[in-house]
């Protein structure tokens, strides 16, 4: 009866639907991967073909590796409706940590890592605690947290440098998996495209990784069209798709023919899935968004906000940690300026990827994307040898134009 | 038509994407007259007030609108306030902190060169409370006063501005029924003075008390226009909302209660601010299996604050007394155990508490079982999305889909998401705080027939309501509560108005 006449209703004025207004729905994401792009485009001109050289793509993946590990991290603090501004400091701290660990008392590898590893938990867990037991504003507690890690690490270092780093720990940042392919493999394709060298387990990855993304959105179709949600019109999921699997093959390809797959690509494409994984299709995935954007009901479904938000800010820890480690492997010393301002980039970032100071809103890949936008910007403006001052200002006002955007966007729909 | 009319709105239509929410709908106010406007859940009436006052500006539909005799192109509220027109929406907008007479100046502030003038803005405040009889002091903050005089300080705010065209939204979804009434004949004694109102409701009653004339709206088009000084009845209005005659407002039921289901007993609570305040004094109640069990009582009189330190301590400090479930007792010092022991609460307050609203129905609809549609932790989508459509089919909310976010959906829709939520919990002991307040009348008999329902397959309900119809109606036994304390217990056949009345007032 009633139900019936409007569903038809709803289904008519549904299908009719134009492209237009799915557009208009979805213009965040798709504005988001045409921004890195256009970016990349730009900068490609400006630099005459530099930033997509393959030793500068390796460059630009190295550099941005720490950002992007606690992007992922920090997603989930501001999903929760939360804020981390301690992590610049703690990934500097632990640096110091691991250095101090290695160089001076002459630790092993493994120990340091672990115990690294598990002093960030323990800082993430000690903050958290404050935030989510006695329900102080994190915007403090993190606050209190930058200044008192930022003095730990200059008391630690003592005020110096602290290396190098044994060989095996550098390796971490700066080394390359080596082709398992033989090398008459790869010495066929070098001719075949006419370069010095091709790295064939880096190529296959990135043709491998291409496919499935194109394989899990052929399913999703699928099923999204299984269950009438309004679907993306097909020429746009062919273009999406098409330029992502391009681009992931060609980065591949690019890396190929310099020095393969870095260290540090694989172990942030393993936390990327990871983390995309648990934030859209787990239970507690689900509970911290829930979390986000209403406290109060999220409570009243049973759902141990307190928990969550602790292990929130826990789980931070534990990445900014992992980033400490890749930088100061990467730097080949700990600095006591090691991850000053940081906090910052990767906040940008995954508010620049689409999430909501408010909470409840976000992804993991917009906040990936949302870093390496930055990094692209970072890098270029850096070849064209533009000046810091400039870079600041024009990082600041893409953050602000994101943002923007996204109030303009949600307030039209 | 009589030449005066005040208000002509035209082949008003109004899409949001996958949704027809106003179809050529056409509304006539005469100056002068108290008009309704009656409708189902998600018919369109907040959505067509909405047009009205600007809030969808000029453009974002199709349609014309005469005002006063001239073409209205409201580009904001504003537009519209400066006309005279002003609405009152259902959730109240005022600040809790601030006075009752900072909260009526707000953003039209009594002073010079930003100063306030105090004197002038307490008197002047003075004036108004009298007018709509409310006799508070105007400094008293607006947190302290109820919220029926709430209310009344809300149409205090619209006198101040020289209102000409009153709207209200379901004024009176959340009041008692003094308060009510109050309401009512204040919009009365407005009316003989000039201003011409429009009220939106799903109390038929009140709408036969003041109306002069009545709009119903289904499905986003104007269905009739109903002379109601004549004297209409609640059963023509019905029959228009929903298309067909409604006899019955409550399903037949014949209930058999077996065994006591759940026990509470000396359930005490303090109030968590005010460490003095004893806001529940040892309560005793019981639901048997197959029963459903009302509260009665004022607002105020601590139901919900009874139902939600039970939840889980969701409310209150210093809790002490039992819960036995079969016998024996449970533990339920948090949510979750709470709801693992059986007990559900479906909360008043749907829309702070009950929802999350940027979220889609899916996502509300398991949110307090997501152990339901997962396995070791990850979440079935397929599963999930069955199950939302589920319940989408048995109470009959009205959407294009599941994946449609809450907050889009009109009130009464948002209610039965909420419901859906806690049904999936599959309890054994299910309270329900005020379940249909702002639900049509069909909505109403379809969630009757899921407590009916339940009760049969030898669950318990408890519900507390304010609307002493629908307990009469629907529970076999009542309590009456006042005061935090439960100070009567009739049967459904001892039971009526009068004597819940008479056991509260002597309290
Ligand atoms: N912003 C929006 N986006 C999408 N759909 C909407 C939006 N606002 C309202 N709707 C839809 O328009 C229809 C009419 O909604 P409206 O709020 O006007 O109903 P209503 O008659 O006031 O119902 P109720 O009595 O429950 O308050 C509903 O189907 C609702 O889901
Ligand atoms: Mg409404």
């Amino acid at each position: 009866m009633a139900l019936a006449e409007g569903v038809n209703k709803a289904g008519g004025t549904g299908s009719a639907k134009g492209i237009g207004a799915y557009l208009a729905s979805h213009l965040r994401e798709y504005g988001l991967l045409l921004a890195l792009i256009v970016v990349m485009i730009f900068f490609q001109i400006v630099t005459d073909g530099t930033l997509l050289k393959a030793v500068n793509v390796t460059n630009l993946l190295l550099q941005n590796s720490y950002i992007v590990i606690m992007a992922l991290g920090m997603l989930i603090v501001i999903v929760a409706g939360h804020i981390d501004l301690s992590v610049g400091s703690v990934m500097g701290f632990i640096g110091a940590l691991a250095a101090v660990m290695m160089v001076n008392h002459g630790y092993s590898m493994p120990v340091t890592i672990v115990v690294c590893l598990v002093v960030g938990g323990v800082i993430g867990a000690a903050q958290g605690y404050w935030v989510a037991y006695w329900k102080i504003p994190s915007f403090i507690v993190t606050l209190a947290g930058m200044l008192v890690f930022r003095g730990l690490s200059l008391w630690l270092l003592e005020g110096q440098s602290v290396g190098p780093f044994p060989r095996e720990f550098q390796v971490i940042a700066n080394g390359f998996v080596p082709d398992v392919f033989p090398a008459g493999f790869g010495a066929a394709l070098a001719g075949f495209f006419e370069v010095r060298q091709v790295n064939v387990l880096a190529l296959a990855a990135g043709v491998v990784t291409a496919a499935a993304i194109v394989w899990m959105g052929l399913t999703q179709r699928a099923r999204n069209r299984a269950y009438g949600i309004d679907d993306e019109p097909f020429a746009f999921f062919v273009a999406r798709n098409a330029i992502v699997a391009a681009a992931l093959v060609f980065i591949t390809y690019k890396l190929s023919t310099f020095r393969g797959l870095p260290n540090v690509l694989i172990t942030m494409g393993v936390l990327t899935v990871i983390y995309a994984f648990i934030t859209a299709n787990t239970v507690i995935g689900r509970r911290i968004y829930a979390l986000g954007g209403n406290q109060k009901a999220a409570k009243l479904s049973g759902i141990n906000t307190e928990r969550l938000t602790f292990l929130a800010f826990t789980n931070m820890g534990v990445l900014a940690a992992a980033a400490g480690l890749v930088f100061a492997a990467r730097l080949n010393t700990a600095t006591p300026k090691a991850g000053f301002a940081l906090e910052l980039d990767v906040i940008a970032a995954v508010f620049i990827g689409g999430a909501s100071m408010s909470g409840g809103v976000g992804t993991i890949i917009g906040a990936v994307v949302g870093a390496f936008l930055m990094g692209v910007l970072n890098n270029g403006m850096s070849i064209m040898g533009i000046g810091i001052d400039y870079q600041q200002m024009i990082k600041g006002l893409v953050l602000l134009a994101a943002v923007i955007f996204d109030v303009y966007n949600k307030n039209k729909g | 038509m009589t030449a005066d009319i005040l208000l002509d709105m035209r082949q008003i239509t109004k899409a949001f994407p996958g949704v027809k929410a106003l179809d050529r709908v056409d509304l006539k106010v005469r100056r002068g007259e108290i008009h309704a406007i009656c409708g189902e859940n998600g018919a369109g009436k907040s959505t067509l007030m909405k047009v009205l006052s600007g809030v969808y500006p000029a453009g974002s539909f199709d349609g014309e609108i005469v005002y006063d005799g001239q073409p209205a192109h409201f580009r904001h509220i504003a537009d519209s306030e400066h006309r005279g027109i002003i609405i009152i929406h259902q959730e109240l907008a005022l600040v809790p902190q601030l006075s009752i007479a900072e909260n009526i100046f707000l953003g039209n502030e009594r002073g010079r060169r930003g100063v306030v003038d105090w004197r002038e803005t307490n008197h002047r405040t003075e004036q108004l409370l009298a007018k709509v009889g409310l006799k508070e002091p105007p400094t008293r903050l607006v947190d302290r006063i109820g919220v029926g005089k709430q209310q009344l300080v809300e149409i205090a705010k619209a006198l101040s501005k020289d209102v000409k065209l009153l709207i209200l939204d379901e004024p009176t979804a959340a009041l008692q029924e003094t308060d009510s009434r109050k309401l009512l004949d204040l919009m009365l004694e407005l009316k003989a003075q000039g201003v011409t109102c429009i009220l939106i409701s799903h109390k038929l009653g009140e709408v036969r008390y003041v109306a002069d004339t009545v709009t119903v709206i289904r499905d986003g088009t104007t269905v009739s226009t109903l002379d109601a000084k004549a004297g209409i009845s609640e059963n023509e209005i019905v029959r228009d909302m929903v298309g067909r005659d409604m006899t019955h407002r409550f399903p037949q039921h014949e209930r058999r209660p077996g065994a006591v289901l759940m026990e509470v007993e000396d359930w005490t609570v303090w109030h968590p601010e005010r460490a003095e305040r004893k806001v529940i004094k040892g309560a005793n109640f019981n639901v048997r299996a197959g029963e459903v069990v009302g509260i009665a009582g004022l607002m105020g009189s601590g139901r919900t604050e009874l139902a939600m330190s039970i939840f889980g301590r969701s409310w209150g400090r210093d809790i002490s007394g039992t819960v036995k479930l079969k016998g024996q007792p449970v533990d339920v010092s948090t949510v979750q155990r709470a709801i693992a022991a059986g007990i559900s609460y479906v909360t008043e307050d749907r829309k702070s508490l009950g929802l999350v609203l940027d979220e889609t129905i899916r996502f509300n609809t398991t949110l307090a079982n997501l152990e339901g549609v997962s396995s070791r932790g990850v979440l079935k989508r397929n599963e999930e999305t069955r199950v939302a459509e589920r319940y989408r089919e048995a109470l009959a909310t009205r959407t294009p889909t599941v994946f449609q976010k809450v907050v889009n959906l009109s009130g009464g829709n948002q209610q039965k998401v909420v419901l859906a939520k806690w049904l999936f919990t599959a309890p054994e002991v299910l309270i329900l705080d005020e379940p249909t307040r702002g639900i049509d009348v069909g909505a109403k008999y379809e969630i009757y027939t899921i407590v009916n329902e339940l009760a049969a397959q030898g669950k318990g309900v408890v519900m507390i309501s304010s609307e002493m119809p629908e307990l009469l109606g629907m529970c076999d036994r009542i309590y009456v509560m006042s005061e935090g304390a439960l100070v009567g217990e009739l049967t459904a056949a001892e039971a009526s108005q009068e004597r819940i009345m008479s056991l509260i007032v002597n309290d």
